[in-house]
């Protein structure tokens, strides 16, 4: 137990930026941005600190804040973090000031559309800290309110459209989930997360259910089925949210109309969401049942991650394009997850390849985390030189007018695809490295994945950067020192990650190893 | 046989006799002294002595003989009397939350202009809620019928009180008329519980009823009395009178009906159903369907909420649109009914306050709109998040707690009914209401945000009408609003006494 309560501190910072940017008196423009910019990097230090205090070595959960909350229903307010935590954390913390930052031509309503962006936040910083699954909802649904709201007032031309199937979709998954831990809370007689893990480790929860459920009852479920619908409940509302193919749909529309700094959020941030929900509940409590469904559940990641980088080629609209390239890198976090599932036994060498996989998983959330909103903020620079095009043929030979800008992006892209010495590289590595000798089939078929990215990503560059300068663009301006601020500390991160990945894989190491431990018995 | 004296049947009803006294004065001092007075100044004096009024029956009832939690303090001496007036720990929080209701309603009556009769508008308000007192106490059939009819008759002349709107005559008219069948019905199968129990008393008719076969007369008295309480809390397939009346009615009548008489008339149609047909539930799990009233009001929660939510995306107009979602909410509380557990009942009390408070929020500022512009369609809204950015946030955390989305009252009001149904029946054979009520509200989302889009999203029209937003209306919404965003973050301040009350 911790003395000061540094996580609801963090967490309530971006709220009440968010209440006071909502006063009258905030209304001009400039200082609207200035508060939210002013919270945002006030949440970035107290984040700093989180990391700082946080000891890499503890097997325990840190930070830890337990109070009773509707006694009546079991329900606590309980926050703490551990690695994986504190590195959603951190992460939420950096990239919300970029987006900020990202956002400075937003002209209309000013003071909402920050007001929101920081509520967003709040929702996310509470997602990633919650340990007790009612006030976790709190700010899972928190955060699917102001993304709502950013996409329809701000959006692009067909923002309307985009904002409905987004929240349509991600409106199911949630019901779905409330109803898959409605009936755990029923059977279990708990909200809370560790609890939870626990009892279906040893097997108990399953028990439990079977037991609520005589036969006959329910006439179309076998015994043995009810915890696996509830599975398929809780599945569904973390794989809407990442996406995994087939429940991808509304990503790319939605990516591609909303605002620059929302895509940026909702890409970077949003969609860590659905994998840490994966980590964080489905893999925990629901071992077994993730198990019995091990093979349908991998071809479905290889598919998000082929399929989705033949997207990526076919696309014509270079926000597309990195909507696609999205899904396809999270792919490669869903591979990891179930590719460690496996059941193994408890032999020492799985082990060390599970380990392997899982620290490639969070590394690379992390990595997409840095990387794709960055491209996005690329495009978004693009957008607004063009006048709103950002058509993969649009343009042409940038390289001559605008060197820095496409050095930067370059370097952007290249992370993204994997290049050694860039972030992208070392997560995908340990991914692959851990799931090759799991699921060899799964792992040698995403390979083609990772070609079919290298192939869209450096057609991009071709088509955007080199060849013939397109006689409309001479007079493309290149990066200003505002928007040199935003991606230069950006790409020094991305190249110090590259070069010393221990910085982050340090904090989560041990974490990682305690849920190997977990899973194997 | 213990003695039984008037002054302490008068000690028991202390918060009844205050109302009343209150009405009357009311009456009379509207009448006497402020005849020449301006219309403001009279609503004011008036709304001021029914305020004090309110607030010492609700003082009166939070502190003087408070019964112990669980215990029921039931007025005897006479048998005949027995069960009649029940005053208990939950009922007297449930009545404290009429009170609010009721005093949400004259805060929000208190610039009207759509009558001069001050007083009478004033004292019918304060008589109704009379009747909802005696109607949360009532354990006994005939008791129960009187107190609703004492309710009714005040809402009918309360929804015809604009007497300049033809609309309000025609509301008032089907009202009533509806209004009158459903009393039939009900009293129709009362009378079939008395004359096969032969006693009024709740207690005594679940204990004579008891069988492990459902008579088939006791499956038609279920059946009436379903219906007539149907009628008066307005779940489909009973629910025709509703929309016009919404619509027709001065807003704070409208307001008032879905408050304050939907808290007790939920909570004294539990009482009927959880009390005196204890024993003839029946079962509406799935796949274990056996008759009694559990199933056909399964079959109510199905249509109204159906129903509710697909005709109210239809609507155009704002009122109408509440109304139909009253229809819908109306079936989400009927789930705690059907949970048949005191975990039920907890929720419910919980779920119809919150929705109370709410839509009588949403009510005041769709009145507003409509005084400004003489109607409430929904295209009255446009832009009105950048004329009127109070009220726009108001509306919208209304709204959205309708929905039951979080972290707003309504979420937690409704997860806890879902959380209460789930539990209630036997292996979560309940849980297919569930899966449906919750499927049914992702519709209600909808419409909800149609409103919201209008407020936040269309331009406002090219002339604008300024709305006149009284200071006592406005300190009233912002007030509602923190409740609800209050309640909706720390439940257990509302839920916590609900729970020791029982």
């Amino acid at each position: 137990m911790n003395e000061f309560p540094l996580i609801s501190v963090l967490t309530f910072t971006p709220l009440l930026g968010a209440a006071l940017l909502l006063l009258p008196g905030v209304g001009d423009k400039g200082r609207a941005r200035g508060t939210a910019l002013a919270f945002s990097l006030l949440t970035l230090v107290l984040a700093g600190g989180l990391w700082w205090h946080f000891d890499p070595a503890a097997r325990d959960l840190q930070f830890v804040e337990k109070h009773d909350w509707i006694p009546s229903l079991h329900a606590q307010y309980f926050v703490g973090v551990d690695g994986l935590g504190i590195l959603m954390v951190l992460l939420t913390a950096m990239v919300t000031p970029l987006a900020l930052l990202a956002s400075y031509r937003i002209a209309d309503k000013g003071p909402a559309y920050y007001s929101l962006l920081l509520f967003l936040q709040a929702g996310l910083l509470g997602t990633f800290t919650a340990l007790s699954f009612l006030h976790w909802f709190l700010f899972w649904e928190l955060s699917l309110i102001p993304a709502f709201f950013l996409i329809k007032l701000w959006g692009g031309p067909r923002r309307s459209e985009a904002a409905t199937q987004f929240f349509i979709y991600t409106m199911v998954g949630s019901i779905s989930l409330l109803l898959a831990f409605l009936a755990l809370y029923l059977t279990a007689g708990t909200f809370d997360f560790i609890e939870l893990a626990a009892k279906g480790r040893s097997g108990e929860l399953a028990r439990l259910l079977s037991s609520k459920l005589p036969a006959g009852s329910w006439p179309a479920l076998a015994r043995e089925q009810l915890p696996l619908v509830i599975f398929a409940g809780a599945l569904l509302g973390f794989a809407v949210k990442v996406p995994l193919i087939p429940f991808h749909t509304w990503l790319p529309a939605t990516y591609a109309e909303a605002p620059t700094g929302v895509t940026m959020m909702l890409t970077g941030l949003m969609s860590k969401m659905g994998v840490y929900g994966f980590l964080r509940l489905l893999l925990p409590i629901f071992p077994d049942q993730m198990r019995l469904v091990l093979t349908p559940l991998l071809w479905l990641a290889v598919a998000t991650i082929v399929l989705s980088a033949f997207a990526a080629f076919a696309q014509k609209d270079l926000k597309k394009v990195l909507a696609y390239s999205s899904i396809n890198h999270l792919g490669y976090c869903l591979l990891g997850i179930f590719a460690v599932a496996k059941a193994t036994g408890s032999d020492a060498q799985w082990t060390t390849e599970k380990t392997a996989a899982l620290n490639g998983v969070l590394l690379q959330m992390f990595n997409h985390g840095l990387t794709a909103p960055i491209l996005f903020c690329f495009v978004g620079f693009l957008e607004a030189r063009s006048g709103g095009l950002r058509g993969l043929a649009s343009f042409g030979g940038l390289r001559k007018v605008a060197p820095v800008f496409c050095g930067l992006m370059g370097i952007a892209m290249f992370a993204s695809l994997g290049l050694p010495g860039l972030n992208g590289f070392v997560g995908e590595f340990l991914i692959f490295k851990g799931v090759f000798p799991l699921v060899t089939w799964a792992a040698a078929l995403s390979v083609l994945g990772l070609l079919i990215t290298a192939v869209f990503l450096l057609t991009v560059i071709q088509r955007v950067f080199n060849g013939p300068l397109n006689p409309q663009w001479t007079g493309l301006a290149d990066l200003s020192r505002r928007e040199l601020w935003l991606v230069v500390p950006a790409t020094v991160l991305m190249l110090a990650i590259g070069l010393c990945p221990q910085l982050l894989i340090g904090h989560f190491n041990t974490t990682v190893m305690v849920m190997v431990e977990h899973l194997k018995f | 046989m213990i003695t039984f004296s008037y002054s302490q049947l008068l000690g028991l009803v202390a918060p009844e006799t205050i109302l009343v006294l209150t009405a009357l004065v009311v009456l009379a001092v509207d009448l006497l002294v402020m005849r020449e007075s301006s219309l403001r100044d009279r609503f004011l004096v008036s709304g001021l002595f029914a305020t004090v009024g309110l607030i010492i029956a609700g003082a009166w009832l939070l502190a003087i003989n408070v019964p112990a939690p669980g215990a029921h303090e039931v007025v005897v001496g006479l048998p005949m009397l027995t069960g009649m007036y029940v005053d208990s720990a939950l009922g007297r929080l449930v009545k404290v939350a009429v009170l609010v209701l009721t005093l949400c309603t004259i805060v929000m009556s208190l610039a009207a202009t759509f009558t001069k009769h001050v007083g009478e508008y004033l004292a019918l308000i304060l008589l109704a809620t009379v009747g909802m007192l005696f109607l949360i106490s009532a354990e006994d059939v005939l008791m129960i019928f009187i107190a609703l009819e004492l309710t009714s008759l005040s809402l009918y002349i309360l929804t015809a009180f604009n007497k300049r709107s033809l609309r309000s005559a025609e509301a008032a008219l089907k009202y009533f008329l509806f209004g009158g069948m459903s009393a039939a019905f009900m009293l129709f199968g009362l009378s079939y519980l008395y004359g096969l129990s032969g006693s009024t008393g709740l207690h005594e008719i679940a204990a004579r009823l008891g069988g492990p076969i459902l008579d088939p007369l006791v499956a038609a008295a279920i059946v009436m009395v379903a219906i007539g309480f149907g009628f008066k809390i307005a779940v489909a397939p009973f629910h025709l009178w509703a929309p016009d009346t919404y619509q027709g009615a001065p807003t704070p009548s409208a307001a008032f009906i879905a408050s304050g008489s939907k808290v007790a008339s939920f909570f004294v149609l539990a009482k009927v159903m959880t009390l005196g047909l204890a024993h003839s539930g029946g079962s509406a799990g799935w796949g274990g369907y056996a008759p009694g009233w559990l199933p056909v009001l399964a079959v109510l929660v199905v249509l109204s909420t159906f129903l509710g939510n697909l005709a109210a995306i239809a609507q155009t107009n704002v009122k109408r649109l509440l109304a139909y979602s009253a229809i819908a909410h109306a079936g989400y509380a009927l789930l705690g009914i059907l949970a048949n557990s005191p975990a039920g009942l907890t929720a419910l009390v919980f779920y119809v306050i919150t929705y109370g408070l709410t839509v009588l929020g949403a009510f005041a500022i769709v009145g507003l709109v409509e005084e400004a512009t003489g109607e409430a369609r929904l295209v009255d809204f446009a832009g009105l998040g950048r004329r009127e950015p109070m009220l726009a946030f108001c509306m919208l955390i209304f709204l959205l707690s309708l929905a039951g989305i979080p972290p707003l009252a309504g979420f937690f009001g409704k997860f806890y009914l879902f959380a209460a149904v789930a539990a209630g029946g036997a292996n979560l054979s309940l849980l297919w209401l569930v899966v449906f009520a919750i499927a049914m509200s992702a519709v209600s989302l909808y419409y909800y945000l149609q409103v919201l889009k209008q407020i936040y999203v269309a331009p406002s029209p090219a002339e604008p009408i300024a709305l006149r937003v009284p200071a006592a209306t406005r300190v009233l919404l912002a007030l509602i609003t923190l409740v609800i965003l209050v309640l909706g973050c720390a439940p257990n301040l509302l839920l916590g006494y609900l729970l020791a009350a029982q």
